[in-house]
């Protein structure tokens, strides 16, 4: 059973964003987390506000060289969409291995970023796409990078009354390379071990974009920054990789806990980012 | 804002009722209302035991509120067929041994249910990924995929008879 709570169930977005202002009440996305965490006590709450009817939030956008996600989108919505394979491949294949069949028919793309969990699966391909958050109140909107959004376990620059509404993008460019792999005990219905995800753009036999972001290996998701400096306008060659592996897992605080000890998931940091650069060096060169 | 309200959905084409609170999940309400068919597993939506049809798209019933089932379709198992004039994918299921103890069979069913809706020629590898949120602890789903891929051959068999 889970715990007692009240629940608004607003129609429009401007309704929701109401309710939000009002400062009582959580949104509530798809439930898939958070009715779990309510149960097991790991979250409290005595009243939700219910975004599933605000169908203004759930759409997929694509225009001249810009892909819109709305926060309600499900994770089926992802897949079904024909040109997210060549807008997203890594949140594509984050996508198709995420929870089970019917929690990605429930789980948002919103609720699955503004959890803050480190392995939340689709923050790493958004991370490495550069995407930008649209953050909505009753008072307007804002839009940041998604790589300033985290800001502890959990933790993000949301106030009380603000909604995600949107995630948006470039596409890669054509030939360019946008991996994910996620280390796990099964392919689904499993929690991440380790996941990483990179994206490489190549130009003229030189790195032109690199991007790498790793997930469940420090408190937030994070992008390599120092990693992506030493490789941009470079030829990646295997000592390179190697240095900026390194670097990427120097940066990584793990933790052990019933999946995997600290030690293994600084051991598979390294090397799963040494090799999806290789293997994303390969593809986009 | 209410604490108890009255919802109306259908259940396998039929109109139920109930006065329910926010918090009360899909899977209580409708055992509550005598669909026992409906099972209840890890009650987090990792095991599929409790998975119905909500307008047609398969969903984990011990995550989703019952008030957000409002107005809305649910399917159950014994919305497909019954022992007289079972669903291929209940025959097949019979006829392989994909149903040892049972308990996750209806939840298992009502997820391969909507695979073939969507895709009539699913390839193993289809049927991996729409049973993933679907646990069995008895047969090893060996057995599982052999029902759904019968089901599928036969449900294909059908409509080239009619």
């Amino acid at each position: 059973m889970l715990p007692r709570f009240e629940l608004s169930q607003p129609q429009t977005l401007p309704e929701a964003l109401k309710a939000l202002a009002g400062g009582v009440g959580q949104p509530l996305a798809g439930g898939t987390n958070l009715f779990p965490d309510l149960r097991g006590g790991r979250e409290k709450g005595d009243t939700f506000i219910s975004l599933s009817q605000v169908g203004e939030l759930r759409y997929i956008e694509h225009t001249d060289n810009r892909v819109t996600l709305g926060s309600g989108a499900t994770i089926s919505d992802i897949l079904r969409d024909p040109q997210m394979k060549i807008a997203a491949p890594a949140l594509v294949a984050a996508s198709d291995i995420f929870a089970g069949a019917m929690v990605r028919n429930a789980a948002t793309i919103g609720g699955n970023v503004c959890c803050g969990s480190p392995s939340a699966d689709s923050v790493p391909p958004l991370l490495t796409l550069g995407a930008d958050v649209t953050l909505a109140s009753a008072s307007g909107e804002r839009t940041l990078p998604l790589d300033e959004f985290y800001l502890d376990y959990k933790k993000t620059v949301m106030k009380p009354d603000e909604l995600l509404a949107s995630i948006s993008w470039t596409p890669p460019t054509p030939g360019s390379a946008h991996l994910f792999y996620k280390l796990s005990r099964r392919k689904g219905d499993a929690i991440t071990i380790t996941g990483i995800s990179v994206l490489v753009e190549a130009e003229g036999g030189k790195c032109k974009t690199v991007r790498i972001a790793l997930g469940s290996v420090a408190p937030t998701i994070f992008r390599a920054h120092e990693a992506e400096g030493m490789l941009a306008g470079r030829v990646l060659t295997s000592e390179l990789i190697e240095e900026a592996a390194q670097s990427a897992a120097g940066q990584c605080k793990p933790i052990s806990d019933n999946r995997a000890s600290a030690e293994y998931r600084l051991l598979t940091a390294h090397s799963l980012t040494r090799r999806l650069l290789r293997q994303a060096w390969k593809q986009a060169s | 804002m209410s604490s108890e309200k009255a919802v109306t959905l259908r259940v396998n084409g039929n109109e139920v009722n109930i006065i329910t609170p926010a918090h009360r999940t899909l899977l209580e309400a409708l055992r509550h209302e005598g669909f026992v068919e409906i099972k209840s597993g890890c009650e987090k939506g990792d095991c599929g035991a409790c998975a119905v049809l909500l307008d047609g798209v398969p969903v984990d019933s011990c995550i989703t509120l019952a008030w957000h089932a409002e107005g809305r379709d649910v399917t159950t198992i014994k919305g497909l067929g019954n022992s007289d004039s079972p669903d291929p994918l209940q025959k097949a299921f019979i006829e392989t041994g994909g149903a040892q103890c049972g308990y996750c069979t209806p939840g298992m069913i009502i997820a391969a249910k909507a695979l073939l809706n969507e895709n009539p020629e699913p390839s193993l590898d289809d049927i991996k990924k729409a049973l993933s949120g679907n646990l069995c602890r008895c047969t090893g789903y060996t057995k599982i995929f052999e029902a759904v891929q019968i089901a599928a051959e036969d449900l294909r068999k059908e409509g080239e008879a009619a």
